[in-house]
């Protein structure tokens, strides 16, 4: 064993994260970890890194074992010391610098001359030939061929992959390289390349974490396999133990849901929104291209894992990032990148951001409902001497009104949200929505934030007024047990694109394969749209 | 096409130069002198602007700081009535710890404005300036003694030396020992006697002599070669480092702020030499004005030469201060020719100092947003 986390605990504030977790990585062997977002991955390998985070936040409990000696991790320069590398999920790469400078950023090697001599080291000449023959090596044992001295702008994003592999490599004696999603970015074919490299490396005796939601990937390269759900380690299987179909099952896993909502079988009613071929550029969460029909009176989630688009597609349509496609609302176009004619055509959008798009912070909880029907619909103004004047009383009025029915608890309407808790926040958010009198509302992670109690409010309300105001509602959460307990149908994103559509009931396989990207044979994305 | 699009801004001001001159009137020879004089003058200044751009810290208007270290240096020598080559190398070691911290200083407070750096320092120079003014106008002959007594201003009844420095300070025991190193004269042929023997009908001015101060441009060429040298070393690839992305250095365990503090420090300690440079050059010292508009014309320069916030070369340093100066010459004369009053032309001086920056700094800004739309397709 070269790695060995024994019965690994950690909770922030209370809120218990990693649940007793076993990792073992064999010493020469490719390991995968598998998990939904928020399956704490990323808590695990930042405890195996000695990340500040977890220090500053009260430490964890359980032991690490590396090379068979107890070690105490406690920042990342000493897991380096140990032999141990990261290649992280973002790119920690300068573009302007070349590849050679890139690998050995903050490394260098250098020569002294007479200058280096007075004023010490930093003066020193960087020593070219030496840190190409180096990099050259590293680059070589990945087996590609990247010119050393081509800048990293402009690189194909496979290969920008290679230059971080290729720096944790050139560190000197790396015993175990963690790879945090490395293929996420990737095309196929550079993906192939990838995997390719991660097998030489295992024959020259160097151990790969490799953290994965590409689950073919996963059954193709490794040796063993750990799943974990909800901050537990769920199960431990060898290479040949592991399928596709098996790993997703174990990673979505059989939640109790319980229902909060009775559903009638989803009708096959008119459609109030029709998208076609959807492009939003919405850095990190990309939209590709979707095409979707949002059904009058239902309630619709978007499902897939962080980064694949799924917030991208509300954030689009509502004018909020730069789209372009087709959007028709009730048989007319609905103009892209422009929120108001977004709005005008009688949608809304609780956005995901609830404290940077949703709330003006430090205005009034009743000028944060009234504000966006003031601008778009001039309800709440008066004009006094042929200027428009805010009518304090009748916002005051309509705020009340919210107050009460959405349960909002705060001292009064003229209270500053920026004060208010999560629940309370997005209850205002939701507000200011409904304000708009929309008949087709976008909410994003709508309980993102928030405490259980509040979250089954706010579920609650939007299944009410999905009953008894016949509002469409689109639900985006990363939460699938949300989706499952409101929603009608789920369409599941991936890569930026519609993997399918789904009923509620759908079973925990079918979502997980959808979710990784999987499912290959378009059957699943039938069954919903019939 | 790719040549004019990539260098469109000091293509524009060639061809502004070229429109100036010709209106201005003003012989081959005589710009040429002018040229050759204010380039040697001002290049060192300019060059001290680049290390802070290339570590990311955009344009050091704070390089006024430097100047006032130079000028405090100059007084001092003045005072102890140092002269020749002699003076100008003891103005150089004495300005150089206190540039080092004003640099020091500044660079501190540039880490605390983070982002900010350009506004920062226009404002730092205000603030310092009003500092200088304090230490000149009140402190010296009252708390700081004066060995000369024709430094100071006369008192109130005008018989003796009062408090604060005069207007203006002689640099004549030091002048042109930096250019007179090495100097050489070139006579450009007369060629109105080819064009009379032509026949030709035209008005030439009388050609006067090229003096080229060889030893000043040499001492450039070693900062040109320093600079090079620099940006070669573990520090100046710090320097860069800092400047592509400050969390991905930081990150790869850069100490960013302390590099970022020494970009400054380099900064302000060659823009010190550089003031000292300009003024031995020009014979005497404003005290209370030659360091105001260092700052503003040496960014303007490097702005004409096509370098902008992000990025900067030696090479558009000197381009630009060519341009700019030519510019600043041949204006007042093009504008008094073209409108035929003097106090126009004096006012194009003026307009063509501060309407550079916006001229170049629009063009940039066109140049970056067409590069973007570009990159999208």
């Amino acid at each position: 064993m070269i790695l060995e986390m024994r019965n690994i605990s950690k909770d922030y504030a209370g809120n218990r994260v990693l649940k007793g977790v076993n990792l073992a990585v064999e010493e020469g062997e490719i390991h995968s970890l598998i998990g939904e977002n928020g399956a704490g991955k990323s808590t695990l390998m930042n405890v195996l890194f000695g990340m500040p985070v977890i220090r500053n936040t009260g430490g964890f409990t359980g032991e690490i074992l590396f090379d068979g000696r107890n070690v105490d991790i406690s920042s990342p320069k000493e897991a380096m010391k140990l032999g141990i590398g990261m290649v992280h999920q973002e790119f920690v790469l300068l573009p302007g610098f070349s590849v050679l400078e890139n690998v050995k950023l903050n490394r260098e090697k250098t020569k002294p001359n007479f200058l280096s001599r007075v004023f010490g080291k930093k003066m020193e000449t960087l020593d070219y030939p030496a840190m190409r023959r180096d990099v050259r090596a590293a680059l070589d044992s990945l087996e590609v061929s990247i010119d050393e001295m081509m800048p990293v702008r402009g690189l194909p994003v496979g290969y920008m992959q290679f230059v971080e592999i290729a720096r944790e490599l050139d560190k000197s004696k790396i015993r175990l390289l963690v790879l945090d999603e490395p293929t996420a970015v990737l095309t196929e074919s550079e993906a192939d390349t990838l995997l390719g490299a991660m097998r030489r490396l295992r024959e020259k005796g160097i151990s790969i974490l490799f953290i994965s939601h590409r689950l073919t990937e996963v059954v193709a390269v490794s040796d063993h396999v750990t799943i974990m759900r909800d901050g537990e380690l769920v199960d431990r299987l060898s290479g040949g133990e592991a399928d596709v179909e098996r790993l997703a099952e174990l990673m979505v896993g059989r939640r109790v849901t319980e229902s909060v909502r009775e559903r009638s079988v989803p009708e096959t009613g008119a459609a109030i929104l029709s998208v076609r071929n959807l492009r939003v550029h919405m850095p990190g969460e990309e939209v590709r291209d979707v095409s979707l029909e949002v059904r009058r009176g239902e309630i619709l989630g978007f499902a897939g894992l962080a980064g694949q688009g799924k917030v991208g597609i509300a954030n689009g349509i509502m004018g909020l990032y730069p789209a372009e496609g087709d959007v028709t609302k009730d048989g007319r176009a609905v103009p892209l990148n422009n929120p108001r004619e977004a709005m005008n055509a009688k949608m809304a959008l609780v956005s995901e951001d609830r404290r940077g798009v949703g709330l003006l912070l430090d205005q009034s909880i009743e000028l944060n409902i009234a504000i966006r029907a003031m601008q778009t619909q001039g309800k709440f103004l008066k004009k006094i001497a042929g200027l428009n004047r805010i009518d304090a009383a009748a916002m005051r009025a309509h705020a009340a009104r919210m107050m009460r029915d959405l349960d909002i608890r705060a001292g009064g309407e003229g209270q500053h949200t920026r004060r208010l808790s999560g629940g309370n926040q997005q209850k205002v958010c939701i507000a200011a929505a409904l304000t708009l009198s929309p008949d087709l509302l976008f909410v994003s992670e709508p309980t993102r934030g928030i405490d259980i109690g509040a979250k089954k409010i706010v579920l609650d309300l939007l299944c009410d007024l999905n009953r008894t105001h016949g509002v469409t509602i689109v639900i985006t959460s990363s939460e699938l047990a949300e989706l499952r307990a409101v929603c009608d149908r789920i369409a599941v994103i991936y890569e930026g694109r519609l993997a399918g559509i789904v009923p509620w009931n759908a079973s925990n396989r079918e979502l997980g394969l959808l979710m990784a990207g999987a499912a290959k044979d378009g059957r699943a994305s039938e069954r919903g749209a019939a | 096409m790719n040549f004019v699009r990539k260098n469109s801004v000091p293509l524009f001001f060639v061809a502004l130069c070229g429109t100036g001159a010709y209106y201005s009137g003003l012989g081959a020879s005589f710009l040429l002198n002018e040229i050759i004089t204010r380039l040697a003058r001002n290049s060192f200044l300019v060059i001290s602007l680049i290390i802070p751009v290339l570590a990311g810290m955009g344009l050091n208007f704070g390089i006024v700081l430097g100047a006032m270290a130079a000028q405090l240096a100059y007084i001092l020598v003045v005072n102890l009535e140092f002269r020749g080559f002699v003076g100008v190398l003891s103005t150089c070691v004495l300005s150089i710890p206190l540039s080092v911290l004003f640099g020091w200083l500044t660079g501190i407070l540039f880490n605390k404005a983070k982002g900010k750096e350009m506004i920062t320092g226009i404002i730092l120079g205000f603030f310092a300036n009003g500092l200088y003014q304090l230490v000149c106008l009140t402190f010296v002959g009252w708390i700081i003694p004066v060995r000369l007594a024709s430094m100071l201003l006369p008192d109130k009844s005008g018989a003796g030396p009062g408090i604060g420095l005069v207007n203006t300070i002689d640099l004549r025991s030091v002048q042109y020992s930096i250019d007179n190193l090495w100097k050489i004269r070139i006579t450009m042929p007369d060629i109105r006697n080819f064009c009379a023997w032509m026949g030709w009908d035209v008005t030439i001015p009388p050609s006067i002599p090229i003096t080229i101060p060889v030893g000043t441009f040499l001492i450039i060429g070693l900062l040109c070669a320093g600079m090079y040298f620099l940006f070669r070393t573990k520090l100046g690839q710090d320097f860069r480092a800092v400047g592509q992305d400050r969390t991905i250095a930081e990150v790869s365990g850069i100490a960013v702020d302390r590099v970022r503090v020494a970009a400054i420090v380099f900064s302000t300690v060659l823009a010190g030499l550089g003031q000292i440079v300009f003024l031995q050059n020009m014979g005497n010292l404003q005290t209370y004005g030659s360091h105001v508009q260092v700052g503003t014309f040496a960014v303007a320069s490097l702005l004409i030469g096509g370098a902008s916030v992000a990025r900067a070369t030696v090479g558009q340093a000197l381009l630009g201060t060519l341009l700019f100066h030519t510019l600043f010459v041949v204006s007042p004369q093009a504008g008094k020719n073209l409108m035929g009053n003097v106090q126009v032309g004096e006012f194009f001086r003026v307009f063509i100092s501060y309407a550079v920056f916006c001229v170049a700094l629009a063009l940039h800004a066109w140049r970056r947003i067409r590069d973007r739309n570009a990159g999208d397709e």
